[in-house]
């Protein structure tokens, strides 16, 4: 692994899109790492009795999967100096399957002190899942 | 309906939460990362860090269990069952490794009601053993209303 430079990126470069997957299995996973058993994130019944469509992804695990956009980028998981974004819709997770988050990105702005300003988009079947995406990174 | 009046108020940190190295692995393989920062101390260093780093999005696991005591406190006691999660922001003075001791401290900061959802911003301070700011995780929790 090796850092990027900010004298290598340009302002409106794209960062190399990536997809990740999610399953139900991931999301039990996720729950008890991060701590967060809201059941709306592993058990369906509940979740629709709450009125929601199905079992939904903790959107701190999507939020994650766009951090790993971030951190591979940079080549450094230790550079993120902002992060934040608004959980827009919900990643829904049927029973059994392999849902696909997408997630693409632009260097937005170069700021001083070799930070710059990314851009994420994150969708999943073609719906934006989060929204606001943003973060600042320290490059070498 | 949330009441204005919990606005300010801050919960202290229930202790100190040692960041284990087995802790970091477990995130990183949970949310499907492999990078080998958070598995190998050698990969690490040679990035210049003194132990395996922590993902981006960690904290939230210490910030999750720290803000369970703002949200059961009997004036705002939220069912967590009926939160969804409206938005995060992370800010960090400097990254996270294993080793690092740290308490965090929660504070509501912000209140508001809109369309029969509560939406409630908690703002955790992560300290470092000295007391220095080492990162906040802002979020913002939307409380389901009976007809949302």
């Amino acid at each position: 692994m090796s850092r990027r430079t900010f004298d290598s990126v340009t302002v409106g470069q794209s960062l190399p899109t990536v997809k990740y997957s999610v399953n139900r299995e991931m999301l039990i996973a996720y729950a008890n790492a991060s701590g967060d058993q809201n059941p709306i994130h592993q058990d369906e019944a509940f979740a629709k009795s709450v009125g929601l469509p199905d079992v939904i992804a903790h959107g701190m695990f999507t939020m994650a999967s766009a951090g790993r956009a971030l951190t591979d980028f940079a080549g450094d998981p230790g550079a993120i100096v902002e992060f934040s974004t608004r959980f827009t819709k919900p990643v829904v997770v049927p029973a059994g399957q392999d849902v696909v988050i997408e997630i693409s990105g632009t260097v937005a702005e170069k700021l001083d002190d070799r930070l710059v300003r990314i851009e994420l988009q994150v969708t999943c079947g073609g719906v934006k899942v989060l929204g606001m995406t943003r973060a600042i990174v320290a490059l070498a | 309906m949330l009441s204005p009046d919990i606005v300010g108020r801050v919960y202290p940190g229930r202790g100190a939460h040692e960041i284990r190295a087995l802790s970091i692995t477990a995130f990183a393989r949970a949310i499907n990362d492999e990078n080998p920062a958070y598995f190998d101390v050698d990969a690490a260093r040679a990035l210049g860090y003194p132990n395996l780093l922590a993902p981006p999005t960690y904290l939230v696991s210490i910030a999750i269990d720290e803000a369970q005591q703002a949200l059961t406190d009997p004036p705002v006691s939220i069912d967590w069952s009926r939160v969804v999660h409206g938005e995060q922001r992370f800010k960090f003075n400097r990254p996270i490794v294993a080793g690092d001791v740290l308490t965090c401290e929660t504070a509501i900061e912000a209140v508001k009601s809109l369309a029969g959802s509560d939406f409630v911003t908690t703002r955790a301070n992560f300290l470092d053993e000295q007391g220095t700011l080492v990162a906040n995780a802002w979020s913002i929790l939307v409380v389901r209303g009976p007809e949302a």
